[in-house]
């Protein structure tokens, strides 16, 4: 069942985490690209996304982590992906976006990739 | 007995969606696709891609066909078909609405290799589906069809020559 999405954002040593929780479609994609740019606004060297409890996620959601790819590379910080579930990588691999993120297995690694 | 009375299932959708074309009503239509393609006999991988190309066709005739206006009519019909005997099952979808017309050979995904956000949605569609179709459509508007069908055979064990289905592995 589709799930409305919950984000909810941490920071800790340098490294600000955006958690998500739900599924990300057109309409959500407009909230997770405002967590996204606070998140960034905060300039930590590392932006951490985890995606451990997201299910679904269209092309406006994924635009929306290129869009974030491109500001945290823009000052030189990175963004790392983590939790992906398969039904999410699956969407990453027809996209070939596995390509371009630095995507981690698990938070702890993505911590220090 | 009318050909319609002796196949009815081949000739009139089992599913027709009339909905607007507001992005509120996108999660609705697309887990109502996840469940017909349950139902039909599909992996769950397959389900979620299949609802995916749906909510990518969808979206695209909310931003491109109807430039965002959420008072657009959209149409969705559904012809699910379960596996019988050893042809296997499949789907097959149309998406018509009234929105502008384009020529269906510049719909078209960007390259991939050009990383940027946005352009991907009919990348995903020709991905997911077997087969994918845009057409004008009389009068007015567009119409998209894909189908899908199970895969069938995906291992035949080397003893016996059992046939498996992926879903049996």
């Amino acid at each position: 069942m589709s799930l409305p999405l919950t984000i909810e954002t941490k920071e800790h040593e340098g490294v600000v985490t955006v958690i998500l929780v739900g599924d990300v479609g057109y309409t959500e994609a407009t909230k997770f690209r405002e967590a996204l740019r606070l998140a960034n606004d905060k300039k930590t060297a590392r932006l951490v996304v985890d995606l451990t409890k997201v299910d679904y996620m269209n092309t406006p959601g994924l635009a929306t982590l290129v869009e974030a790819l491109q500001n945290t590379k823009r000052r030189n910080a990175k963004l790392v992906l983590f939790g992906l579930t398969p039904k999410v990588r699956a969407i990453f691999d027809i996209a070939q976006l596995h390509r371009v993120f630095t995507i981690a297995a698990d938070e702890a690694t993505a911590q220090t990739i | 007995m009318s050909e319609q009375q002796q196949h009815p299932k081949t000739t009139q959708p089992h599913i027709q969606l009339q909905m607007m074309s507001d992005p509120m009503l996108l999660s609705g239509a697309r887990e109502m696709v996840l469940w017909v393609a349950r139902r039909t006999g599909f992996t769950e991988l397959d389900c979620s891609q299949i609802a995916l190309a749906v909510d990518e066709a969808l979206c695209n005739v909310f931003r491109h066909g109807y430039d965002r206006k959420t008072d657009g009519t959209i149409w969705m019909k559904i012809w699910p078909r379960p596996t019988e005997g050893t042809t296997p099952g499949s789907l097959k979808i149309v998406i018509e609405d009234e929105a502008k017309q384009i020529d269906p050979e510049l719909i078209k995904s960007r390259d991939l290799d050009d990383i940027r956000p946005g352009g991907l949605g009919v990348h995903i569609m020709k991905e997911v589906m077997d087969s994918v179709q845009f057409e004008k459509r009389g009068p007015a508007g567009m119409r998209l069809t894909m189908e899908k069908a199970i895969k069938a055979i995906t291992a035949i064990e080397s003893t016996g020559g059992e046939k498996m289905n992926e879903g049996d592995a």
